[in-house]
């Protein structure tokens, strides 16, 4: 290998990746004639999930090493092209492959914030980081902290907040992992999540960013595979056009006529919705009652009571169907269900009420339109309704509450794109793959490579959201209880969080209102309502697991690296020898690994959150203090120092005092921002933190000043050498 | 290490075309989602334009925008002499 030019070896690489590609396609028109010869579903599912894993595991194996530079960034010579796969895999996450057309289904316009804040900030990657990052040339984020302004503290700093972000992002991904193998295989969550962790572990613990980057591009290949040709498919279906990204226009234009309609009382459908309405309505009424009471039994101290009680009903439903026995199997599984998932405490069984009651509330409304922007409350449309002689005065008061709630959107909106953004530029997993490539040059072009690759995907998703939507609406709203279509009754059947459908006022047509929906149906769901057998079904799992495992080994690299290489290394033993550097990196990996799979086969509720939170933290800690090292020669370590703690604690402190989950309250938030939003106040701390602190001391050495022309001029005569072998 | 006039030429049209870059970034996602009620006004081949730009449109400015960074720094490390030397 080591006389291999690096034409040659782009040269291969491409031949490789085609001829897997052949293969992938291949193994997948084999189980597709297997599933028309009788091949069981069941198999299918345990087919792919194997022989994928068993495809990781053989490039991890293969690209084992004992090297350092291999180990830490690829040797330097990943051509722009695949380090943009790797990237790309890297970057999109079970979140963006399975939950992300979900949102768009369930928000409309105002989920578009997930989309251009997870492609906008590769811009900032592009202008501000991967170039200068290239130049300098170390192995991890920390490394250019501790470099540029000098001492332990900035490193150290960098260390915590790199291990902040990723560990809690890392759980989420192998949470994923769980969620996809128990469902498409039937095994155990925890016993999914275990398996997960193998499949994990196999590519990046012999070959650390070796293995990771040559798994990655063959993860990514999958995962692109299996996105695309569901959607390609069901835009064929609906619109007679391949391209979906085109032909969704149409079906936008067909879904908003049937908003109209739905919302429109003198409409036979109408009519039929608004008969579910009221009776969401009567639903919303009893739980905001018993809501009420609960309340007022928590603030005299009796709230154990009604908790008991509770238990009980539940317990003795659960008896008295088991007595029965014309009892169906479904009914008592459902019940012990109800009763092995019934809430331990008070706080508990408040928020499962209080989920019922917002549930209903938002099926009495009408049906949020689909493109609308920052739509307001409706309060306006909702006034003429109940009273159609209203005042003018009455009128403009509230149209003003529309107009606040709209405002209020909007910030919240703008500021998620902002934290999105800047976080994306920030997150040290993804700007450690810019290290990797052979020279500035190449990793200029590597940017773009990424972005584009991670475009092909989410420039997908919102014409997914649309086309599904056109489903529901056109094909299953109005259809008979009788004849639901097959997808419809199967994913009912597995999965009642996914589906839900019940014959609300007993007329024994399906209205909107009666469906329920849940977030990662959509993707899941899309070859089924396509009409595509299951070998494709199985092939979106594997896309998702290569999403989540993809993520989750660059994730797991980037906490050992700081562990074994910045801490260990840089500052407990700097003599340390090769071979203990790595087993000490190889052995954290392990450890880390474990106690990421452990968090997350507890379940953790608020794991969504917390993976939104992470781009906010990684906004206000990294990016203020990286960007100024490279564009401000005059920040010293007293600014970065300052700026990142002082960008991490204002992030921190707001999340803390504003999300409920850690006992904060809405009315602590500022200006109506949201605390996944906190960024938008921790990076301008950051900036401002990094810009006094630096005034107030003098001016970094000639040194560091040489490692900033350093790092701004691809090539210097006379330059100095930061490389790290 | 000495740096020449050329130099810091380099560097000042590098921080040009970046600012550049990032109006045109801020104006494709800040401005245009501010105004997205107002351009959801006007329809293009069944697209809201508001709706487009944050769905489709934005995206695509932001391949541009990386592509046309990447061409010219390359070009002009070239022009300038700070390119690196072949692999």
């Amino acid at each position: 290998m080591a006389a291999q030019t690096q034409a040659q070896f782009y040269a291969a690489l491409k031949k490789y990746y085609s001829f897997y590609t052949g293969g992938f396609i291949a193994f997948v028109i084999v189980l597709a004639i297997l599933e028309q010869l009788g091949l069981p579903a069941v198999w299918i599912g345990y087919i792919f999930l194997a022989a994928t894993i068993a495809l990781y595991a053989g490039i991890g194996i293969m690209s084992k090493t004992g090297e350092v530079a291999e180990y830490y960034v690829a040797g330097r010579r990943v051509p722009a092209l695949f380090n943009g796969m790797a990237t790309g895999a890297d970057w999109m996450s079970a979140a963006s492959f399975i939950g992300m057309a979900g949102t768009l289904y369930a928000a409309g316009y105002d989920g578009l914030a997930f989309v251009m804040g997870w492609t906008g900030g590769y811009v900032l990657v592009a202008l501000f980081l991967a170039p200068y990052l290239r130049k300098f040339g170390q192995f991890t984020i920390p490394d250019f902290l501790g470099a540029r302004y000098g001492g332990n503290l900035p490193r150290l700093i960098g260390v915590f907040a790199a291990i902040l972000v990723s560990f809690v992002y890392v759980v989420a991904q192998i949470y994923g992992v769980g969620l996809i193998t128990s469902r498409f295989t039937g095994l155990e969550f925890q016993i999914g999540v275990f398996v997960g962790l193998v499949g994990i572990l196999v590519c990046s613990f012999l070959g650390g960013m070796r293995a990771v980057t040559w798994t990655q591009v063959a993860q990514y290949i999958i995962l692109i595979i299996a996105y695309l040709i569901p959607v390609v498919w069901l835009s064929v279906k609906h619109t007679g056009n391949p391209i979906p990204q085109i032909a969704y226009g149409q079906a936008i234009q067909a879904v908003t006529a049937k908003e109209k309609e739905l919302n429109d009382p003198a409409t036979a459908l109408g009519a039929a919705e608004a008969s579910v309405r009221a009776i969401h309505k009567e639903k919303q009424a009893e739980w905001e009652g018993k809501l009420k009471m609960l309340d007022e039994a928590i603030a005299a101290g009796t709230a154990g009571d009604i908790l008991a009680a509770e238990r009980a009903k539940v317990e003795q439903k659960l008896a008295d169907l088991k007595a029965d026995p014309n009892a169906e199997a479904k009914a008592i599984a459902d019940a012990e269900k109800a009763v092995k998932e019934f809430p331990p405490t008070v706080d508990k069984l408040r928020e499962a009420w209080k989920k019922s009651a917002d549930g209903a509330k938002a099926k009495a409304g009408p049906v949020p339109a689909h493109t609308t922007a920052f739509p307001g409350k409706g309060a306006e449309k909702k006034l003429l309704q109940d009273n159609p002689n209203a005042t003018p005065e009455e009128i403009a008061k509230a149209r003003a509450e529309d107009e606040k709630e709209s405002d209020i959107k909007r910030r919240n909106f703008l500021a998620l794109v902002f934290c999105l953004m800047v976080g994306t530029a920030a997150l040290p997993h993804i700007l450690m793959r810019y290290y990797t490539t052979p020279s500035v040059r190449e990793a200029r072009i590597s940017v773009f490579w990424s972005l584009f690759f991670i475009f092909l995907l989410y420039f997908t998703a919102p014409a997914l959201a649309v086309l599904a939507k056109y489903e529901v609406y056109h094909n299953l709203v109005g259809s008979s209880f009788a004849a639901l279509p097959a997808w419809v009754a199967n994913w009912a059947a597995v999965d009642s969080t996914l589906m839900k459908i019940v014959d609300m006022n007993k007329d024994g047509l399906v209205q909107l209102a009666e469906i329920t929906i849940g977030p990662d149906l959509i993707v899941l769901a899309t070859p089924e309502i396509a009409g595509l057998p299951y070998v494709i079904s199985g092939m979106v799992a594997a896309g998702g697991l290569a999403a989540a495992l993809s993520t989750a080994d660059g994730l797991l690299l980037t906490i050992s690296n700081a562990l074994s290489h910045d801490v260990y290394y840089k500052m407990i033993d700097p003599n340390a020898p090769t071979t203990r550097r790595l087993a000490v990196s190889k052995g954290l990996l392990l450890v880390v690994a474990l106690l990421a799979a452990y968090t997350a086969s507890l379940k953790p509720g608020d794991i969504l959150f917390l993976v939104g939170a992470a781009f906010s933290l990684a906004a206000s800690a990294f990016f203020p203090a990286l960007v100024l090292g490279v564009f401000w020669k005059r920040a010293n370590q007293l600014g970065a120092v300052i700026g990142m703690l002082a960008g991490l604690g204002v992030c921190m402190y707001y999340m803390y005092t504003t999300y409920d989950f850690f006992g904060g309250v809405a009315a602590n938030q500022w200006w109506d921002i949201k605390p996944i939003a906190a960024g938008i106040f921790g990076v301008p701390i950051g900036f401002l933190g990094v810009i006094l602190g630096s005034l107030l001391t003098r001016a970094p050495a000639k040194d560091i000043q040489e490692l900033v022309d350093h790092v701004r001029y691809p090539s210097l005569e006379g330059d100095i050498e930061t490389r790290a072998a | 290490m000495q740096l020449t006039d050329r130099h810091r030429e380099y560097w000042r049209r590098n921080l040009r075309l970046t600012g550049i870059l990032l109006a045109i970034w801020f104006v494709a996602t800040y401005v245009v989602s501010y105004f997205a009620r107002e351009l959801n006004e006007i329809v293009i081949a069944g697209f809201p334009l508001g709706f487009y730009m944050g769905a489709q449109g934005a995206l695509i400015i932001y391949v541009v925008i990386i592509w046309f960074y990447a061409r010219s720094m390359n070009k002009m490390d070239r022009e300038y002499g700070v390119h690196e030397g072949e692999d």
